[in-house]
């Protein structure tokens, strides 16, 4: 079946190359008219330059105005914490049963919403902010900094975790997220590093710190580094009420607390710790900076970080070479991952890799939305929230503390490659309420994906493949076009 | 043999299916092999209690389970006057209320387990390893699980890219392997394309025949050609699951929920075709208020132990052809930590069911649980290496010679436990 044309209003400026179109499928989530425009008036070195330092950069009105109407938009996660903890205490003193069950479901379902709203924010930005380098790092740094959402309350915090402590450091200096993760409630509920105190020792935190987000396992630390560090952080904790503790005169000037965050003293062991070799003395929260220093400043951190980024831009098993260099440039910027990152893109590793890292479900999903729809904004992401829990790749839906994998292997396997191209046939089917409003009021517009669109005769179409053209040419509706597309290899690699 | 070779030697013999199951339709006396991974290292002191220990009520003032009241499955009925004489003995549950149900004069099986697990051990079909796991230091969920899984030498190089179930699905004839997971795990890593397909949730499958074959001609020479075509074909096989279950559904009105209705669908795929299989399940990581006879761990076990009941109901007579391994990748902290729960420790307790195993006991080397016993005053010591362990199994279950033993697990020296 041919493929229809629509006319499009949207110029698209002048031709771009096989590997210009996959370039852009690196740097961003997959071009759209807005992004091939401004690369085309760029230049390709301009627009990583504003693709890494995107401060100029603004979402279109659309995206912002439904970004702004969204609860989480005016709340912070210190008013929703101390909300959710007092409604818990209410509905605790209540003394009737239905009561109880009615309060607990209403609790229970705002959980829900706020998790929900915090998706979406994340969803509107992947698929419309021209910052889509930022967009990729700010999902990158959330599966890196994973929490899962239906830990404790998370659900009330995973939003201001995503708009707080990852996005505004996606693009700066390492340590400073490691620092903003480690003083973030959603953070410390997860990893259970809330419950840590002296005398009552909770090490999980402390170990993936260094396991997951720093050093990477086999790096040299050892069990007692592990203990160490957790006696550290013994006392970094979680104080929603607002209410200072009384503390004795000496500890008062070592209390810390903002927004949700505390540091108690009362709660801290004041011992001296060994960590790493290096000794450090018991002061307080001083400590725990003194040990984010020191693991940031192990040549393993600037690796294992380096590492990570290139898994995600380069390829499942990134050149060591490649790594080498990073990582100078990480321990020569102190971490500034800006750096780190021209470093990447401005490599013949990077170039050589071009079209072969296959896409994770996030990649696939926001790549087919971006194609089908361009930059017509979409009403309602319930849809797209549901195709990556069926792909197995949800936000803030990760239980175990490791992120998804970033590699082919992770996500191709026979059982995931099915169900990929039922979710290709599901998307190709029809909008799915894309554009249904979310209050519930009727739809306005309807739309069957065209993925025939101007975009696709211009970034798509000129490069695709023998074998599938063959199966387009093979489909018997526009249905069916739609799946084989969205199926094909080249669509399912970037 | 690698399997695209061994598709390519059947030629014009090939039927249209071209999933591995069928194709290896194994001999019906060939044994069947489930491996049931618990991600996350479950708290095996909780589940197999070390009751005669006084050490474990001191280390776990909160979240211990109460010692058994009677001798449930120890062998005895619970008291010469006990109305039914039956082992486990249901007159007495009441009996024993919280407490842990004695699998002999040291351990004691958690009480959650009773309908589902306990009938199994007082048949002889089910038998726990204490003291089992790997050397690996590390405590890591994942390093530890990428490494039981891969199950190479600790030391020296690791090639990523085999894992056991891949390297045991080469030396078994006619193995059939497959995978009943959202992604492939790293023990079926190899060169022969195992696959995978969750049982967790699946539809009935969307694509026609002729809309599956343009979809597998896109991928044709490609590298996930095997992963399309297996994928497709095993979305069909799930449709055929699903319309046995809708027919049982009609002739008994309940309907198995959760891990109890994916390790029936398990049972189903396993029965006909596949003899080495996969499963995992997660949530086992309770570092905060765990429970003891009753709480977190406790529902967890419970959801568990239920779906391998289930699984062995299932099987029906097929059940004296099939064994079941649990394993998790470490023990955790003998005593309870400052927030009524436990953290990353080193033994576990592994356990083996079957239609025809030695069961009804406890199995391996032993030491006395007390505080100078425990590895680096923390945890279990592991005194029964996972190589060594299912190596032996391995070994007596296929017949294997200690070549191939070598195959799956090079440099191990298998130990004979007469597990089965």
């Amino acid at each position: 079946m041919a493929a229809l044309a629509l006319v499009s209003a949207d110029a698209l400026a002048g031709e771009v190359s096989r590997q210009d179109v996959q370039w852009l499928d690196r740097v961003t989530y997959g071009p759209t008219t807005a992004t091939v425009n401004e690369y085309s008036k760029l230049g390709r070195r301009r627009f990583l330059d504003e693709q890494l330092h995107p401060r100029g950069l603004r979402l279109p009105q659309p995206a912002a105005d439904e970004i702004a109407a969204l609860d989480i938009s005016h709340r912070s996660a210190a008013e929703l914490l101390a909300d959710v903890n007092r409604e818990n205490q209410r509905i605790n003193a209540l003394t009737e049963d239905a009561q109880k069950e009615t309060s607990r479901k209403a609790l229970n379902d705002q959980g829900n919403k706020l998790a929900y709203e915090a998706a979406r924010r994340e969803i509107l930005r992947a698929l419309y902010s021209p910052a889509q380098l930022q967009e990729q790092l700010t999902w990158l740094w959330l599966n890196h900094f994973s929490v899962f959402q239906y830990k404790a309350n998370d659900r009330w915090l995973v939003g201001d975790y995503l708009e707080q402590a990852i996005r505004p450091h996606a693009l700066g200096q390492f340590r400073d997220l490691v620092m903003a993760t480690l003083t973030h409630p959603a953070m410390l509920q997860y990893l259970d590093n809330a419950q840590n105190a002296n005398g009552h020792i909770n090490e999980n935190y402390a170990r993936e710190l260094m396991e997951l987000h720093t050093l990477g396992v086999g790096s040299g630390y050892t069990q007692q580094d592990i203990q160490e560090l957790a006696r550290v952080l013994t006392g970094v904790g979680i104080n929603a009420t607002g209410n200072e503790p009384k503390l004795k005169p000496e500890w008062q000037k070592l209390y810390r607390h903002e927004g949700a965050f505390e540091f108690n003293p009362a709660r801290h062991d004041f011992g001296s710790k060994t960590l790493l070799g290096t000794t450090i003395a018991g002061s307080g929260f001083e400590e725990v900076e003194q040990a984010v220093d020191l693991i940031v400043s192990q040549p393993a951190c600037a690796r294992f970080v380096s590492r990570k980024l290139a898994m995600y831009f380069v390829s499942d098993d990134p050149p060591p070479a490649l790594i080498e260099r990073m990582a100078k440039t990480f321990q020569k910027t102190h971490g500034d991952i800006a750096a780190v990152l021209e470093s990447l893109f401005k490599s013949h590793e990077f170039t050589d890799s071009l079209g072969t890292k296959f896409k994770d479900p996030v990649h696939f999903v926001i790549s087919t939305v971006r194609l089908a729809y361009d930059g017509k904004p979409i009403a309602n992401t319930h849809p797209i929230v549901n195709w990556l829990n069926a792909l197995g790749e949800p936000l803030f839906g990760r239980q175990t503390p490791d992120g998804y994998p970033l590699t082919e292997s992770g996500w191709a396997s026979s059982g995931q490659i099915s169900r990929r191209f039922e979710i290709a046939r599901t998307i190709g089917s029809g909008n799915g309420g894309l554009f249904d409003p979310e209050d519930g009021t009727a739809a306005t517009t309807t739309g069957f994906p065209q993925l025939s669109t101007r975009l696709y005769y211009s970034t798509v179409e000129p490069f695709l493949s023998t074998k599938a053209r063959t199966a387009l040419d093979r489909a018997g509706s526009q249905l069916e076009w739609n799946t084989f597309l969205l199926a094909s290899p080249d669509f399912n690699y970037r | 043999m690698k399997r695209r070779a061994f598709l390519k030697l059947l030629g014009s013999a090939a039927p249209a299916l071209t999933v591995s199951g069928r194709l290896f339709a194994a001999p019906a006396s060939s044994p069947r092999f489930l491996l049931v991974f618990l991600r996350g290292g479950y708290d095996c002191a909780n589940v197999v209690i070390p009751y005669s220990s006084s050490y474990y009520y001191e280390a776990r003032p909160n979240i211990a389970v109460p010692k058994p009241v009677t001798s449930a499955l120890s062998g005895v009925a619970c008291s010469s006057t006990c109305p039914s004489q039956a082992i486990p003995c249901d007159a007495c549950a009441a009996a024993d209320g919280n407490g842990a149900l004695a699998l002999d004069s040291n351990w004691a099986l958690a009480p959650v387990l009773r309908a589902s697990i306990a009938p199994l051990y007082a048949q002889r079909q089910a038998l726990f390893i204490p003291f089992a796991g790997t050397e690996d230091l590390s405590r890591s969920h994942f390093e530890t699980q990428d490494s039981i899984e891969l199950g190479q030498p600790l030391q020296g190089s690791h090639d990523l890219r085999s894992g056991f179930l891949s390297r045991l699905s080469s030396v078994v004839n006619g193995a059939a392997p497959i995978a009943f997971t959202d992604s492939l795990p790293v023990c079926f890593r190899g060169d022969s394309d195992i696959p995978n397909i969750s049982l967790k949730g699946v539809g009935k499958p969307v694509f026609d025949t002729r809309q599956a074959s343009i979809l597998s001609d896109m991928y044709a020479g490609h590298h996930l050609q095997q992963e399309v075509e297996d994928g497709l074909e095993l979305r069909q096989e799930v449709g055929r699951v699903m319309e046995q279950e809708m027919k049982d559904a009609n002739r008994d009105a309940m309907t198995p929920k959760g891990f109890e209705l994916e390790a029936r669908r398990v049972a189903r795929f396993m029965k006909d075709q596949y003899r080495i299989g996969f499963i995992d399940v997660g949530g086992w990581d309770t570092h905060v208020n765990e429970g003891a006879a009753l709480g977190a761990l406790a529902n967890n076990m419970d959801s568990l132990g239920k779906g391998l009941a289930a699984f062995s109901q299932e099987l029906g007579g097929e059940w004296r052809n099939t064994v079941v391994a649990v394993v998790s990748e470490f023990g955790r902290t003998f005593r309870e930590n400052g927030n009524k729960g436990t953290d990353h420790g080193h033994g576990s307790v592994y356990w083996l069911l079957g239609g025809s195993i030695s069961g009804g006991r406890i199995v391996g080397n032993q030491t006395k649980v007390d505080r100078p016993n425990l590895f680096q005053d923390r945890d279990y010591p592991v005194l029964n290496e996972y190589r060594a362990v299912l190596g032996g199994l391995f070994a007596s279950l296929w017949g294997l010679s200690p070549n191939e033993i070598q195959r799956v697990f090079p440099g191990s020296t298998p130990i004979n436990l007469n597990l089965v």
